[in-house]
């Protein structure tokens, strides 16, 4: 009898375990800290400087995030995936979201079952070679030695690209970014490609980026965003809503200079006070405090501040806003409104 | 008189099987038995059932679709539209050639070093102490890193060897390239060709093979076994007279001309590697990542093997050696005819341990990016499809059956060689 209770006991505790594995902003909350896939380190984008601490444009979502839900920025375990390894990380729940520059496409969404909650970075792939060798397009680069990191969409994409121009190559498949900077840089490779902001990010910390071009050819649309897993859109929603509202505030002119001034007291914009909690509960709506924008975009500012202190033209790795200006400045980044 | 009372009556009660000693064992046996099997069964349909919540139910359909993307070490035709199955058989094929050429390459150096570990020559010794243990004391996963880590710093790149006065040049009159991005060596080829023989018709598992290999195996063969009957014929002779007559020239004729004759016939030469572009074209290209993990691997099993070989020499009593010696035998006869025969009987056991971990550490190739199963199968396929559990069973399933391989057909032989006790 005992043993057929114990048993018993067991089995409804083995099932109640399979059915925990629901809403994921509770398990932030409970675990106090936020877990957050980033890459192993890209400059700019995500790597950790030289006091350990991470930094970088993926870097900044992840902690955003964590100051929405748990009003502390610093509250980041940050896990470093590799290409291969970033969806398995999240798909089995060791990582709450994923900030990698990772491509949206149809079969990550679809199949892969992830939900893509928006883009911080429209990119697209291209080729870096040394000057030396005198190439000028991607054409020319017939029975080259191609480095590429493997398990990511440029794998798909050069093959096709290659085999739509039908010339060939000699693909060497590399786990990570050093790797690949390192045989780049030894001439076990003649080309590197990956999405064009990883290789201007690369090349900036070359000794000499001068004796390396980027080619002009871009040969895919990358747009790079973060992901969560299918099944919890509560989660899906904070994630899109934080990214969103870094990319409002820019468009409203809400900075770092001026958030406390703008989060005082109502403005005259609706549209700001609805963000920063001032009017309205959005921030109820989502589960979260009313100043959850307010403290997001209080960790780095907004969208445009954060571009600019990491990739943006100031730094070494000087990407120019391009196609991630704000849609009223010709580019594509855009935020649905806050109403 | 005697009073028979029958012995009691045997009643099975229920209680027995906990109370009665003879069922007790029983009892507990089939109770965790089932405990087990339940819980199995709870594991695996709580998993299937959250596969499915999420939508992404057991379903191996993916590897009829294309693959979409390269490898670059192929054995057999492959390009980036074919099925993720053929990309998995093309990395199974490329686990098996480094499985097998470190097999190979670990035995001999293994044998060689256990051997030598035993000289009476001092400093032989010592050196061979210090590779053992340096190797088989270190991660086999820095091994490779290091392997490919000096290929790729110290050797030159391809763009070296181009212009009038050249950095590097072509090593061996001309014919093989050391480069940093792997070994170019000459390549055989067959003016008259006999072609291919295409086996599976279009399936994701066709397979060519080149009909002049099977000609030449097929004519080495035959030859060596017409060697084998003149030495036979001449033990007979030897026996019946005493004197042995001199075979060396006609088995040397018999087993050389055939072969030569046929590979005339071919038209065989070989295909020197040219720098051509960006690479070096023609010829056999050994990319760094193989012979990196190679060299790795192989040195690291060899480790293991020069103490399993030193130790089954230990095991070989010394008035063996004596006794030979006694005999007039010479030591490196002794070693050959008495003490490693003898030795294998405790060597290949432990040995066959050692090819299955060889085999099984291959799977670190994705560290050098060399594109084993592990690497297409459980690394880009399961990337791109998302389908991680399949990937994963059918990837452990793939070693477990190339484990059991080796072990047949090491036990096989150790069956033939152990001790025939009558």
């Amino acid at each position: 009898m005992k043993k057929s209770v114990f048993l018993g006991a067991l089995t409804v505790a083995g099932l109640a375990a399979g059915a925990a594995a629901a809403a994921t902003v509770d398990d932030v909350k409970s675990r106090g800290k936020l877990n957050c896939g980033v890459s192993t380190g890209v400059p700019g984008f995500a790597a950790p400087d030289a006091n350990g601490e991470w930094q970088g444009f993926d870097v900044a979502v992840c902690r955003a995030v964590a100051a929405a839900v748990l009003g502390d920025p610093t509250a980041v375990e940050f896990v470093p995936t590799t290409g291969k390894t970033r969806f398995t990380a999240l798909a089995s729940g060791e990582i709450d979201m994923l900030a990698r520059n990772t491509t949206w496409t149809f079969s990550r969404d679809a199949d892969l079952k992830f939900t893509f909650v928006g883009v911080n970075y429209y990119d697209g792939q291209g080729f870096m070679v040394p000057k030396e060798l005198g190439v000028t397009s991607a054409k020319e680069l017939d029975g080259a030695t191609v480095c590429i990191q493997t398990g990511t969409t440029t794998e798909l994409n050069l093959a096709d690209y290659f085999r739509v121009n039908n010339i060939s190559y000699e693909p060497v498949p590399i786990e990570t970014n050093a790797e690949a900077q390192q045989q780049y840089l030894a001439g076990a490779c003649d080309v590197y490609t990956t999405d064009a902001s990883g290789l201007a990010a690369t090349r900036a910390t070359f000794e000499a980026p001068g004796d390396h071009v980027i080619l002009p050819e871009i040969i895919s649309k990358e747009p790079l965003g973060p992901l969560v897993r299918h099944g919890d859109d509560e989660w899906g929603d904070i994630v899109r809503w934080t990214l969103n509202a870094l990319i409002a505030a820019e468009e409203y002119g809400v900075t770092s200079a001026n958030l406390a001034d703008l989060s005082s007291a109502p403005t005259d914009n609706p549209e700001i006070n609805r963000l920063l909690g001032t009017e309205g509960n959005l921030g109820e709506m989502i589960g979260l405090d009313g100043d959850w924008a307010l403290k997001a975009i209080g960790v780095a500012g907004n969208y445009g501040e954060i571009f600019e202190k990491n990739i943006g033209e100031s730094t070494p790795i000087g990407l120019a806003r391009g196609l991630n200006a704000q849609w009223t400045n010709g580019g594509l980044i855009y935020s649905p409104p806050f109403r | 008189m005697t009073t028979l009372t029958d012995p009691p009556k045997e009643t099975f009660r229920l209680s027995m099987l906990i109370y009665d000693t003879r069922y007790r064992s029983i009892t507990i046996q089939v109770v965790a038995m089932i405990g087990f099997m339940l819980f199995a069964a709870w594991l695996i349909s709580n998993t299937a059932e959250n596969l499915a919540t999420l939508g992404k139910p057991i379903d191996f359909g993916f590897f009829s679709e294309p693959a979409g993307y390269d490898i670059n070490q192929m054995l057999i035709e492959y390009q980036n539209q074919d099925t993720h199955l053929r990309a998995a058989f093309v990395g199974l094929l490329n686990t098996l050639l480094v499985a097998v050429l470190g097999c190979v390459t670990a035995t001999v150096i293994g044998v060689l070093v256990g051997v030598l570990r035993l000289s009476p020559n001092w400093l032989i010794a010592r050196i061979m102490t210090v590779y053992v243990e340096m190797f088989r004391n270190v991660p086999v996963l820095l091994w490779i890193v290091l392997a490919m880590a000096i290929l790729i710093e110290s050797l030159p790149a391809p763009s070296a060897f181009r212009g009038d006065e050249p950095e590097a040049t072509m090593k061996l009159f001309g014919s093989v390239a050391l480069t940093n991005r792997g070994v170019y060596v000459p390549e055989p080829l067959f003016s008259r060709s006999l072609g291919n023989m295409h086996l599976f018709g279009e399936s994701g598992l066709r397979f060519d093979v080149s009909l002049d290999l099977i000609a030449f195996l097929l004519v080495l063969g035959l030859s060596i076994f017409a060697a084998r009957k003149i030495s036979a014929r001449a033990n007979a002779i030897q026996e019946d007279t005493g004197v042995r007559p001199k075979t060396w020239h006609i088995n040397l004729g018999v087993i050389v001309l055939p072969t030569l004759i046929l590979l005339v016939l071919l038209g065989f030469h070989l295909g020197y590697p040219e720098l051509k572009g960006f690479n070096f074209q023609g010829g056999t290209h050994l990319r760094n990542s193989l012979i990196a993990l190679w060299l790795a691997l192989s040195l690291y099993t060899a480790a293991f093997i020069a103490e399993i070989v030193r130790g089954g020499i230990m095991a070989i009593s010394a008035g063996q050696t004596e006794a030979a010696g006694a005999l007039g035998l010479r030591p490196r006869r002794i070693m050959s005819l008495v003490v490693l025969p003898q030795a294998l009987r405790v060597i290949i056991p432990p040995l066959i341990s050692n090819y299955l971990n060889l085999t099984k550490n291959s799977s670190l190739a994705i560290a050098v990016g060399y594109m084993d199963i592990t690497g297409t199968l459980g690394g880009i396929t399961m990337n791109q499809t998302g389908r991680e559990l399949e990937c994963v069973l059918l990837l452990m399933l793939v070693y477990l059956c190339i484990s059991l391989t080796i072990s047949a057909v090491m036990n096989w032989y150790n069956n033939r060689v152990k001790l025939v006790e009558r």
